[in-house]
């Protein structure tokens, strides 16, 4: 926050309350609240998936990952743990960013670039889990 | 004034002169504590994790290159630093996992009052420091 710049703060005319009423939500901070706890809870069973399927490919190559991955239910579940981490950590990102980073111009840059690197990579795990399925 | 809210930031100090007062919580003059701490590596853990989440869609996308690119990918895993940064990323994925119930706890209404609280942040290293010596024991000893 800036220091005070005494005078202007003095032509504001209007009682404190009179400002910080009607300035309450108005955006999809509700939304964005349950998405990040569904997409948590969904994430829950599936990052012990991960954690499991990270133990049983210890020092596989590449034939046996297309074998894992050939079965449906692996590839069932890595979709669903791709789909549901990058869309959880772009909301978590999302919140960091906006705390953070203050200056309008810059915030909206950086929530930008955020998204575009989180589809891009999400894309990414999306399409190989399927070219390694099919 | 930059923004509207700050309006409700201007104080006057004794002398009588207009100042904008200071933000709260103070961190410079707060004493550390296990609640605001584990709040910040909950924060700490999710964007290393979404790192994490970087390496797993390269390491997925050297498996879906090449038998070659998935045997480089496997050989980056398998070395020293590799598996230092594994063992960094496994810490934060149970840490971040095991604090995360315990915030799901708290959006359903539980654990809120000061003893429970402390508990759980007790539990929610406990736990996570023992899965990670799980995983790692199943890794390299058992398979």
């Amino acid at each position: 926050m800036s220091a005070p710049r005494g005078d202007q703060a003095v032509r504001i005319m209007r009682s404190s309350l009179g400002r910080a009423r009607g300035m309450g939500s108005a955006k999809s901070g509700l939304g964005h609240w349950w998405a990040q706890r569904l997409t948590s809870l969904a994430l829950l069973p599936l990052a012990l998936y991960f954690v499991l399927s990270v133990l049983l490919l210890e020092g596989a190559d590449q034939a046996a990952m297309l074998r894992y991955m050939a079965e449906p239910w692996n590839a069932v579940l890595f979709i669903a743990l791709i789909l549901a981490l990058f869309y959880h950590l772009q909301l978590g990102l999302q919140v960091v960013i906006e705390d953070y980073i203050h200056a309008e111009g810059k915030r909206l840059a950086s929530l930008l670039a955020m998204r575009a690197a989180v589809g891009a990579f999400g894309l990414l795990a999306l399409l190989s889990v399927l070219k390694l399925t099919f | 004034m930059q923004d509207v809210r700050e309006a409700l930031m201007q104080g006057r100090n004794s002398a009588g002169k207009l100042v904008q007062r200071p933000l709260s919580p103070h961190l410079q003059v707060y004493k550390p504590q296990m609640s605001s701490a584990l709040s910040i590596f909950h924060r700490i853990t999710g964007v290393a994790l979404s790192f994490g989440a970087v390496l797993l869609a390269l390491w997925l996308a050297a498996a879906a290159t090449s038998p070659h690119a998935f045997a480089v990918a496997q050989s980056l895993v398998d070395s020293i630093l590799g598996m230092i940064i594994l063992f960094g990323f496994t810490l934060a994925l149970f840490y971040h996992f095991c604090n995360g119930i315990r915030h799901l706890l708290w959006d359903a209404g539980y654990g809120f009052d000061l003893p429970t609280m402390y508990r759980t942040g007790y539990a929610v290293l406990a736990a996570s420091a023992g899965l990670t010596v799980l995983f790692w024991v199943i890794g390299l000893v058992i398979l």
